[in-house]
């Protein structure tokens, strides 16, 4: 093992936070489910999480590619209205969200 | 059913209208879909206006495309401009994209004829359609079993023959696995060989978009007229590629074929039988075969599981209830994101959304994203070493045939283990192919599978031809 806390099982709470980063409300039926479900999945994956394979870089891609960065001519873009026609809350031309952290309204 | 390569040249020439063609299919679905749930939404205005497009080329002189008439089944994670494209989500049910991706675009341009969009697990995340918020789809070879997945609904149109060709997307086996559980043909492109651009994302380094067909001849031509370089997808390779039609039919004489223990011992028996006996005809067909082991495959399917959760977990961000498909509303932002991801995600969507954020969360990145990214070298020198030694590799597809509904829903690792033999080459950025090859002791379709180095299309068209010609 290069790192014991990937034989560590997974907890509730380790859940609990997981969802909250994600965005995700789960009910209790639901963490408890998630939780043996993750924790087998988990548990499957020791078997890479305990290769000694510090010799080896990290792949991100499978190809090697360069960045490509295009002309930077002007272009038309998508047409505003046919965007913001897919929005759930449109105001004055701007996608409308509701109040932000403890902004005044 | 009627190839693509010869509903295309009857077209050319004038022989059947376009129109016809495209009637004939939506004519099918719409009396027989009702027992499959291929499709989820059928583009009927849409297929007749682009038919009579073709139509009219034809009856100016003009050249109406190498896929004039010939209808497609399009994944429905592939942007349609104007047209509903869900993703199997409720989070998207009832978008409008207001652009085509490339390869809708790509089609339209080679004359093809959309006809619909199938159904799909939700967000590509599956292996048997079961997924889709919007009901499973049925194997048409038997009602009872599943299609496979992720894109089940495009290798079950194809299999009920309302539509000689389909697209789907292969990021763990994808469009490979269902087309050997419904017994068709499905192939998965090198890694940037064709455009993402409207390709809703799953897993950035992995998604791949790639063709069905019945053959390996109409697979070819669909992937001819669909491969190149897009400059509005940044991973996608600026070489030109080689069209793989006029060579297709050269043959294996001399050529080395690895049969790869680890894509077969862990198969069931027949499965094994039958990728044995597709060796057995490729050697006879004048190929060097030899059995192989790479046994760094076995750690593929760990390190997919955490890059692939982990890319997902970033990419579904955006569906935050704020540009575009549901919302439900909360008191500020951040009630209203977790209200509308809440009700918008699946179980399974959660799930990975989940594995893949706390692969990536601190404390966990090292151990978990860090290391699957070295698996994912180890796998990528291991298929080096192989190909040093043999041109191809040869393998099972699925380690099943197509298994009942409902037999592996509550049980995500048992899901996830139908990928065993296809994530290595999407770890990889490799093409391989699943070509049909007899059946299964229960009577159903066996896929075979070919994979090929970076950008050997040609050569993995090639040898999945040799296979097809000699499938019992």
């Amino acid at each position: 093992m290069n790192d014991e806390r990937v034989t560590s099982s997974l907890s509730r709470d380790d859940v609990v936070h997981v969802a909250h980063l994600a965005r995700l409300d789960l009910t209790d039926e639901e963490v408890e489910l998630f939780t043996a479900q993750l924790r087998t999945v988990l548990d499957h994956v020791a078997d890479v999480a305990s290769l000694d394979l510090s010799h080896l870089e990290p792949s991100s891609h499978p190809i090697a590619l360069e960045n490509v960065l295009r002309a930077d001519e002007p272009r038309p873009s998508l047409d505003r209205d046919e965007v913001l026609a897919a929005a759930p809350a449109v105001e004055d031309h701007r996608f409308r969200v509701p109040r932000i952290g403890g902004e005044a309204p | 059913m009627t190839t693509a390569v010869s509903l295309a040249a009857e077209v050319r020439s004038g022989a059947r209208s376009a129109r016809d063609v495209t009637d004939e299919a939506l004519a099918a679905v719409a009396a027989n879909d009702d027992r499959f749930h291929t499709f989820l939404d059928v583009m009927e205005d849409e297929a007749r206006a682009q038919a009579d497009a073709v139509d009219a080329a034809v009856a100016a002189g003009r050249d109406p495309g190498p896929l004039a008439g010939v209808p497609v089944a399009l994944k429905d994670n592939l942007c349609t401009r104007g047209f509903a494209t869900t993703c199997g989500s409720r989070i998207l049910e009832g978008w409008r994209p207001p652009y085509d991706a490339t390869v809708v675009e790509v089609l339209r341009r080679a004359g093809a004829v959309a006809v619909g969009k199938t159904n799909m697990d939700e967000f590509a995340m599956g292996s048997s359609t079961e997924n889709s918020a919007f009901g499973p789809t049925r194997n048409p070879r038997c009602t009872e079993k599943v299609p496979g997945g992720s894109s089940g609904g495009s290798a079950a149109a194809v299999a009920a023959g309302f539509a000689p060709l389909g697209l789907g997307s292969d990021t763990g086996g994808s469009i490979r696995q269902p087309a050997a559980l419904c017994g068709v043909v499905g192939m998965k492109p090198t890694y940037g060989r064709v455009s993402r651009y409207g390709l809703v994302a799953f897993a950035s380094s992995l998604d791949q978009i790639g063709p069905f067909a019945t053959t390996v001849e109409d697979a070819a031509l669909l992937y001819d007229a669909i491969a190149g370089h897009d400059p509005m997808d940044s991973t996608s390779l600026p070489s030109t590629p080689e069209p793989t039609l006029p060579g297709i039919g050269k043959g294996v004489e001399g050529m080395r074929i690895g049969l790869c223990r680890d894509l077969v011992d862990g198969c069931a028996a027949d499965v094994a039988a039958r990728v044995q006996e597709a060796a057995d005809a490729l050697a006879a067909a004048g190929a060097k075969v030899e059995e192989v082991s790479v046994p760094e495959f076995s750690y593929g399917l760990s390190a997919y599981y955490l890059i692939a959760p982990a890319e997902a977990s970033s990419n579904l961000a955006r569906y935050d209830g704020v540009r575009y498909g549901l919302r439900v509303d909360g008191a500020d932002v951040e009630a209203m994101n977790t209200a509308t991801r809440t009700a918008g995600f699946g179980a399974e969507v959660k799930r990975r959304v989940m594995l893949g954020t706390y692969a990536l969360s601190a404390g966990y990145y090292d151990a978990y994203y860090a290391q699957a990214q070295r698996v994912r070298t180890l796998v990528m020198q291991a298929f080096d070493r192989a190909y040093q030694s043999y041109d191809v590799l040869l393998g099972a597809t699925a380690p099943t045939t197509a298994f009942d509904l409902g037999a592996k829903v509550d049980d995500p690792m048992a899901m996830y283990m139908n990928d065993v033999c296809t994530i290595p080459s999407n770890l990889s950025g490799h093409p391989a192919i699943s070509v049909p090859f007899g059946t299964g002791e229960d009577g159903l379709p066996v896929g075979v599978q070919v994979l090929a180095p970076a950008l050997g299309e040609a050569m993995l068209f090639r040898v999945a031809r040799v296979v097809e010609a000699h499938a019992p």
